[in-house]
């Protein structure tokens, strides 16, 4: 299902009738991808906007190297951010050694203590938990994650207890008039990793290893009798995935000049599950796409409400259960549909099936933030605001409003999903019938 | 989600009266009076009392486990859940309706759950499963918070069993540590009777061993699915009621919990309930007898004369005491395991 | 029997606790012989596979490769080792394209081993030799798909593909041609005799047809046991294998 999987056999033809052109397509995405990061600060010029592209690089370097183990060799970890976090303690160790002994490394090298930590951890923890697979791996993942946070604090001289450790990442050898001082600066640092660790776990995704990856994660068993070892390529994927994760941390490290506990903490873990399933792990991609999206929730969402956590787990919930294959799944399932051109007969059971979701988003964003008002913000009283209109959260008819639209909205869906799944039928049909493989 | 940077092991705390155990992410401070013997029995007694409790919730995970396939990463939720409803009952009709009524609720959540929840993802493979599970814990903390609050809740030992059951040496033995051995006996005695003595713990038996034999039984299986599910979060909910008036009833005790679930799992064997019993007294004894030493490296070492410099990594570990070290032996072991028996200590399956 | 025996089997024996299910088999196939394996259900034929290729580790004997002791070796390296085997439920990558499949099984013996600093694409050989397979298990114009969406029959003779990709010497099918019409089945025993060409074949097969048609030589396994090992000829004869097994199946 990987459109690694499938576009590369078919570039292999292209290879043979073309090599030029073919090595343009390969990098003609990459080149693209290069040029939005270059452009990206001159469009959104203000601070906040360059704080939330930083974090979506980080979140997608992050994202990328969690789908290395769970997407591509189907490993699923609940502890990866100790890789993360480690690499931010070290690049901010190694940053203040540097700034210390006047050592002559610059801060654009600096991320490779951070993937070279997390490497050395992932050698060692990976070594202990690839010995196991499956739902065994995913405890131990998480066993190991506690292991190191509890540790963190016994090792007080080296973790620095509660607040951590700071730096400051302006002292270091200066190369170019760049000081890294500004998040202007700090933004094309972190893109120029985003899009360096990116085209590697591209091309890692393209060699043999990778390949076989995929081929351990459909069936260890298969892999076997091929002549590999699975637990030989998982190690080396935990490896490597620990690698790229050390990088994400460290740019983390220096963007905030701060290495702390949260860093390698279960709710780093958690979110970086969260943001690769949302994005989908079945494709190379995906990742990418959640990455973006759940930084940017999470800086929106906690500015409006709350609870935005909850809003997470819910949409997460429903992700696993609607829509397995993530954003980039839903994109992909369309794609044959789209190339038989016959989409549009799609779009009006689409367009009818909106208004039962915006009424369902609207009961539940209700029922959530009455419940908020009345429990947890107690002291306030009951009167709030939801989408601009003020109300009082202790009298019935927002209650009633709410039940009507969570009624109306089921009662729509029972009655547009026939309607969609006959539509999606004859558009499967008939993009078969043109010869598109679904 | 918490992590465990602390345990509940205010179990250890208050009544006794002998150690005045402040963890939590701060530093703890532990003193010790009375003598060995004294420390023994109560650490033995309370040890035990502790693994019987991760044994109630390490049993149904295994149970469900063994049965459908299910990592349920949302166990430990299931008891935070139940203490926070039966803390919720006994506000309003006392700690004994609360004992009845909040696991019976809670299992009758866990089979919404499966019901409406797990059964439509069941077609996506167990990581889909373990995945739906992962969301719902997240989702049932924040929800917990969101009715409950943040702060730890008043959840009081019932009247009834305030007061100290009997006196070693200067210790006093709270009556109500005593019950919850009792239950957690009492449990742990008619689930190992229903598993050995009637036809569904036969059937159950046998899905532990064969795990694709369910399938061919010709039972109800979604039916036997749905209920394995209930009694699995009913049992993790009994613990959370017992618990929660003896420890700190609050919202991240599921995310303190959760793990070292995992660990009595992995160390115990996958699917075997005997290895999970073991695994869990073993942590409760480990845990229980760690956090009543405040014997470090440096107390033991003192005729030495060594002191590591100030500040150094190696410092830290020459002046940790044992107590504080008792937060990651569970994963201690856990790597110990791991490296000498893979398998678990009476496990055979791979996962 | 002059030439040099591929895979040796000496005094095998299995138990799943109490019970015994192989019973102490001796083997000898020699290089380039198809050997057929036949006897009823449950005599423990999967079982005899599962032991050689290193699925299982025998309780007791051992199995020789070219001269070389692989019992109790682990699977991948009973395969680096040259044998490679089919399994009775199709046993593929399911959710990667069909020309994936096969590279995976070309990948270990064009020496790729792990390698994760190179293309997959410019190691050498590995796609002409991968263009071969596909043409001799007739799926070239199926490359694309992905393996889980073929008919049945193509994913049989995917997996054969796969088995014989990376240029094992000594090839196990597990019932090839279980489930399949007659048409289909004529298809996959034409495949496997050109693939078994020049190399050792052992066949687990139930289809009489397949296996009279096929075999230099036929084992007949019952309840653990090789009852009688020769000729087709001479089994087809064999009154104490008509008794133990073929009845009235030899006939048909």
């Amino acid at each position: 299902m990987s459109d690694t999987t499938a576009s590369n056999s078919r570039s292999g033809e292209t290879i043979r009738a073309n090599p030029r052109s073919s090595a343009l397509r390969a990098a003609g995405p990459w080149l693209l991808s290069a040029a939005a990061l270059v452009a990206l600060p001159f469009i959104f010029r203000s601070d906040t906007y360059l704080t939330v592209m930083s974090l979506m690089g980080i979140a997608i370097v992050f994202a990328l190297s969690y789908n290395m183990m769970l997407g591509q060799t189907g490993m699923l970890s609940f502890g990866h951010a100790v890789y993360y976090g480690l690499g931010a303690y070290f690049v901010v160790h190694g940053m203040n050694w540097a700034i210390a002994t006047r050592a002559p490394i610059p801060l654009p090298l600096m991320p490779l203590v951070g993937g070279i930590a997390g490497l050395g951890f992932a050698v060692i923890f990976g070594w202990l938990s690839t010995k196991r697979s499956g739902t065994t791996f995913s405890m131990i993942s998480l066993g190991l994650a506690e292991l190191v946070g509890s540790s963190s604090l016994i090792l007080r001289t080296f973790f620095g207890g509660e607040e951590g450790i700071t730096t400051n990442r302006t002292k270091l050898l200066r190369l170019t008039d760049w000081s890294f001082g500004s998040q202007f600066q700090m933004y094309y640092l972190i893109a120029a990793w985003c899009l360096i660790s990116a085209v590697v776990m591209y091309a890692l995704t393209r060699t043999p290893f990778g390949r076989m990856c995929n081929a351990v994660r459909e069936n260890p068993e298969r892999a076997q009798f091929v002549g590999y070892n699975p637990q030989v390529v998982r190690y080396i994927a935990f490896c490597l995935s620990g690698f790229f994760a050390g990088i994400a941390g460290a740019l983390a490290g220096i963007n905030f000049e701060l290495a702390n506990a949260n860093l390698f903490g279960a709710a780093q873990s958690g979110t970086v599950l969260l943001a690769t399933f949302i994005g989908g792990i079945g494709t190379f991609v995906g990742p990418v796409l959640g990455a973006v999206l759940v930084s940017y929730l999470q800086v929106m969402l906690s500015d409006i409400t709350e609870v935005w956590q909850l809003y997470f787990g819910l949409m997460f919930i429903a992700v696993v259960m609607f829509a397995p294959g993530g954003l980039a799944g839903l994109v992909q399932m369309h794609a044959p549909v789209v190339r038989a051109g016959v989409i549009g007969r799609l779009m009006p059971s689409y367009l009818m099936a909106i208004v039962p979701a915006l009424l369902l988003l609207l009961g539940v964003v209700m029922l959530i933030e009455m419940t908020v008002q009345l429990a947890v913000k107690q002291s306030e009283g009951p009167a709030m605001k939801l989408f601009g209109i003020g109300f009082n959260a202790n009298q019935p008819w927002p209650w009633l409003l709410m039940v009507v639209l969570l009624a109306s909205a089921y009662a729509l869906f029972r009655l547009v999903s026939p309607r969609l799944s006959a539509a999606w039928d004859s558009a499967r049909v008939t993009a078969a019938e043109r010869g598109i493989v679904i | 989600m918490g992590r465990a940077s602390s345990l509940p092991l205010n179990l250890w705390d208050g009544a006794t009266g002998n150690w005045v155990v402040s963890f939590g992410t701060q530093h703890f401070l532990i003193k010790r009076r009375g003598n060995v013997l004294e420390l023994v029995l109560i650490s033995t007694l309370n040890g035990v009392l502790y693994g019987l409790l991760l044994f109630l919730m390490a049993s149904g995970l295994t149970l469900i486990f063994s049965m459908m396939g299910v990592l349920n990463f949302a166990h430990a939720s299931f008891y935070m859940l139940g203490a926070f409803v039966g803390y919720q009952i006994s506000k309003w009709a006392g700690f004994w309706p609360g004992l009845i009524f909040a696991p019976l609720i809670v299992g009758g959540v866990g089979m919404l759950v499966e019901r409406f929840g797990l059964r439509n993802v069941h077609k996506n493979g167990h990581v889909a499963e373990l995945l739906f599970t992962f969301g719902l814990a997240f989702v049932m903390e924040e929800l917990v918070q969101i009715v409950w609050g943040k702060a730890p809740v008043d959840y009081r030992v019932p009247a009834l069993l305030d007061f100290s059951a009997f006196t070693i040496f200067s210790t006093n033995y709270p009556a109500y540590k005593l019950f919850m051995l009792a239950i957690s006996l009492a449990i742990f005695v008619g689930l190992f009777a229903m598993l050995t003595r009637t036809r569904v713990g036969l059937i159950v038996q046998a899905a532990l061993t064969h795990p694709n034999m369910v399938a061919h039984l010709g039972h109800n299986v979604p039916l036997i699915f749905m209920l394995v599910f209930g009694v699995g979060a009913g049992l993790a909910a009994i613990a959370g009621v017992i618990a929660g008036p003896a420890l700190v009833t609050q919202s991240t005790m599921a995310g303190l919990l959760g793990p070292i679930l995992f660990v009595i799992v992995v160390v115990g064997g996958l699917g075997s309930l005997s290895g999970a019993l073991v695994a869990s007294l073993l942590i409760g004894l480990l845990q229980t007898f760690a956090i009543s030493s405040n014997v470090s490296m440096a107390d033991l070492f003192s005729f030495s004369g060594f002191a590591p410099q100030p500040n150094t990594i190696l410092n830290d570990l020459w002046r940790v005491s044992v107590a504080q070290i008792a937060p990651i032996l569970p994963y201690l072991l856990l790597v110990l395991m791991l490296i000498f028996r893979p398998t678990g200590l009476m496990g055979n399956r791979e996962s | 029997m002059s030439a040099p025996a591929a895979l040796e089997i000496r005094g095998l024996k299995k138990s799943f606790g109490p019970a015994e299910i192989i019973r102490g088999v001796d083997l000898v196939v020699p290089k380039g012989e198809r050997h057929a394996v036949i006897g009823p259900n449950g005599a423990g034929k999967s079982t005899l596979f599962n032991l050689i290729s290193g699925l299982l580790v025998p309780t007791s004997g051992e199995v020789v490769l070219n001269g070389a002791r692989i019992s109790g070796r682990p699977a991948f390296e009973i395969n680096r080792r040259g044998l490679s085997r089919s399994f009775q439920v199709t046993n593929i990558f399911p959710r990667m394209s069909v020309f994936e499949n096969i590279r995976c099984g070309v990948l270990w013996s064009a020496n790729q081993k792990y390698a994760f600093w190179r293309g997959v694409q410019s190691a050498a050989g590995v796609a002409e030799r991968t263009e071969k397979v596909l043409d001799e298990i007739g799926l070239t114009d199926r490359r694309e798909v992905l393996a889980g969406v073929l008919t049945y029959a193509e994913q049989r003779a995917l997996e054969i593909g796969i088995t014989v990709a990376g240029g094992a010497e000594v090839i196990l099918l597990d019932e090839p041609t279980a489930g399949m019409s007659r048409h289909e089945t004529d298809r996959a025993v034409g495949l496997i005799r050109r693939i078994s060409e020049g190399r050792t074949l052992m066949i687990v097969e139930h289809d009489m047809g397949v296996v009279f048609g096929l075999a230099d030589r036929i084992s007949v396994l019952v309840y653990g046991e090789i009852v009688a090992t020769g000729p087709p000829a001479e089994i087809r004869a064999s009154a104490k294998v008509k008794e133990a097994y073929l009845g009235e199946e030899a006939h048909a």
